[in-house]
């Protein structure tokens, strides 16, 4: 009996406990993911005394960049309870265009940046306009949007990388840094951080950004409410659409080329960054902060792991892990009772 | 006789060869609680939809103060003085009780802020909201700033009652307020319809609840089969006898005027 009893208390306290942390979580979304980061740095430097060095960190940060920009688009949509399959394809392809623009059609390099751009807005636009006036799902829109956009990328590329310097000096100096130290600060970094910043302010603090977590929320409850969610809906994919061009843009400068053939993965690992960071796939909660952090644990994996020696297929696995691990948190903190 | 606020004169609605609303009337009056009650499939929501413009009828004229309107589109009803609360609320459970007050026409900071950067005049918008709440005594929420899905099923009401008694200038429309509630939510969210009709706002209120119904109604339009079956008050009949014309087991009294 006086097991039974204690074992009774010892789930009782457990449970009040793990409710405690469900409405901290509820209440906070970013805190899981922070402190996985956290855990994760401390880890990985006890385990690889370089980890923590500036040089290296400076290089995580740099792989993070890409995939920062691309999952701070992949959040809107996200947000909005869309999913985008083809991040990576218009990335990849307006980087591709943007090159192509400026060697073969002998652009100046701000007129090749600004259509380049201006192309991965128009790809973004072509997603909004099948899920808001077609009304298709946006993962089948996209997933048709992603294979075409490779396509076409293999198309005008003729599935050649072009060098960096062959291109004018503005397509790679997203890859030019300042050092601080040993910390070499990219200017595509910069953008990258700045790029949240300003996000971070418009689903805050602007009409906009309510909007796009109303719609996400309950569609119908908002289009009640007066929200043109079609026009949220359509403005979202663009305007993902325009950061991911410019996430092609920084990844020119990350590899000193443009290239047809990178890419293919950074379409899930954007995804990956989103959930990582808290953001329901059900869409109307999520934070782009929760997203820069969900990239920084996808980037200190990835470079921990490596400088731990884990081999690179391994390194998927753990990542995949902690995908569905997010998941399940995410459904577990959105039962909470109040 | 007064003028009818809101008047509806013989509005159809098809839906293919399924006849929604069959030549249906309506007048709501300054300062008084109309229900509307009807059984399943008495178009009773096509009515209050065209009312509210959420959708278009066939045929039909609305008249609002006398004037013929043709809503399109529910804002186009709202911008000219109606307030509907639907039974799904329209609600973000994600944002705050402000947010949710003002969702759909968020006032920007006035100035460069508010012009070029958008902000939103959070600041503002809250006290507003906390105004509202407090004037319909709904003063028990403690932080303006709670997310929606926090409240509790009446608190959401209220929330959505008084976004549209803030908002609304001419007349606000309530579908099944109370459907989802205990007895006590329910009873304060009829003291809440009370208060928005001696605000001056008359009410449209559709329910299945024949108590409530008869509780805060000054008058009863009673929906059958697509079109008006009766109007009757409270007074005149019982809630057996409003049941039986609502199901057609009694025949409806000749058309009483109000």
């Amino acid at each position: 009996m006086a097991t039974a009893s204690a074992t009774d208390f010892d789930v009782r306290r457990n449970d009040s406990l793990g409710l405690r942390l469900q409405h901290a979580l509820h209440a906070n979304p970013v805190l899981g993911p922070l402190a996985v980061l956290i855990v994760a740095i401390i880890a990985f430097s006890i385990v690889n005394g370089r980890f923590l060095t500036a040089t290296n960190l400076s290089l995580v940060l740099q792989q993070v960049t890409v995939i920062a920009v691309l999952a701070l688009g992949q959040t809107l949509i996200i947000l909005t309870a869309g999913i985008d399959l083809s991040a990576g394809a218009i990335a990849v392809f307006s980087s591709i265009l943007m090159a192509t623009f400026c060697t073969k059609a002998g652009m100046p390099g701000i007129i090749a940046l600004v259509l380049g751009l201006a192309c991965g807005t128009a790809m973004g636009a072509i997603n909004g306009f099948l899920v808001t006036r077609i009304k298709l799902p946006p993962f089948i829109v996209t997933l048709g949007t992603l294979t075409i956009f490779f396509s076409l990328n293999s198309v005008v590329s003729n599935s050649e990388t072009v060098r960096g310097t062959d291109m004018p000096g503005l397509m790679t100096w997203t890859g030019n840094s300042i050092p601080i130290g040993n910390f070499r600060l990219t200017y595509g970094s910069i953008i990258m951080l700045l790029l949240f910043a300003y996000f971070f302010y418009a689903l805050g603090r602007t009409a906009w950004g309510k909007h796009v977590y109303a719609t996400g929320d309950d569609a119908e409850s908002a289009r009640l409410a007066g929200i043109q969610t079609s026009r949220v809906l359509f403005s979202v994919y663009t305007v993902a659409g325009l950061l991911y061009a410019v996430g092609g843009w920084i990844l020119i400068g990350r590899l000193a080329s443009a290239s047809p053939n990178v890419g293919v993965e950074y379409n899930l690992d954007s995804i990956t960054a989103v959930v990582l960071g808290g953001t329901s796939l059900f869409g109307g909660r999520g934070s782009v902060i929760g997203t820069l952090i969900g990239a920084l644990i996808v980037g200190v994996f990835r470079n921990g792991l490596q400088l731990g020696g884990v081999e690179v297929v391994w390194q998927g696995f753990a990542i995949g892990l902690l995908v569905l691990v997010a998941v399940s948190l995410d459904q577990w903190i959105r039962k909470v009772k109040t | 006789m007064t003028e009818p606020v809101l008047q509806a004169r013989g509005l159809t609605k098809r839906y293919g060869r399924v006849v929604a609303i069959d030549g249906s009337d309506l007048e709501l009056y300054p300062g008084e609680i109309l229900a509307v009650i009807g059984d399943n499939g008495a178009g009773k929501s096509s009515l209050i939809k065209a009312l509210s413009g959420a959708l278009i009828p066939d045929q039909g004229e609305i008249f609002l103060d006398g004037k013929q309107v043709h809503f399109r589109t529910p804002m186009d009803a709202r911008a000219a003085g109606i307030e509907t609360v639907y039974q799904t609320l329209a609600v973000a459970p994600g944002l705050d009780i402000a947010d949710n007050l003002f969702l759909g026409r968020e006032e920007r900071k006035p100035g460069v802020l508010g012009s070029v950067f958008r902000m939103l005049d959070r600041s503002h918008m809250r006290a507003e909201a906390k105004r509202h709440m407090s004037e319909l005594g709904v003063a028990t929420l403690q932080n303006i700033g709670q997310a929606v899905e926090s409240l509790s099923g009446g608190q959401r009401q209220a929330v959505a009652v008084a976004r549209s008694a803030a908002f609304g200038s001419k007349v606000v429309i309530l579908d099944e307020p109370t459907a989802a509630l205990g007895v006590k939510e329910g009873n304060r969210v009829l003291q809440l319809i009370r208060d928005v009709r001696d605000r001056g706002l008359p009410v449209i209120l559709i329910s299945h609840n024949m108590p409530h119904v008869f509780e805060v109604a000054d008058r009863i339009h009673i929906q059958r089969l697509g079109r008006r079956a009766t109007v009757i008050t409270p007074k005149s009949h019982s809630m057996s006898e409003a049941v039986a014309i609502m199901t057609g087991a009694a025949e409806p009294p000749p058309q009483a005027a109000a």
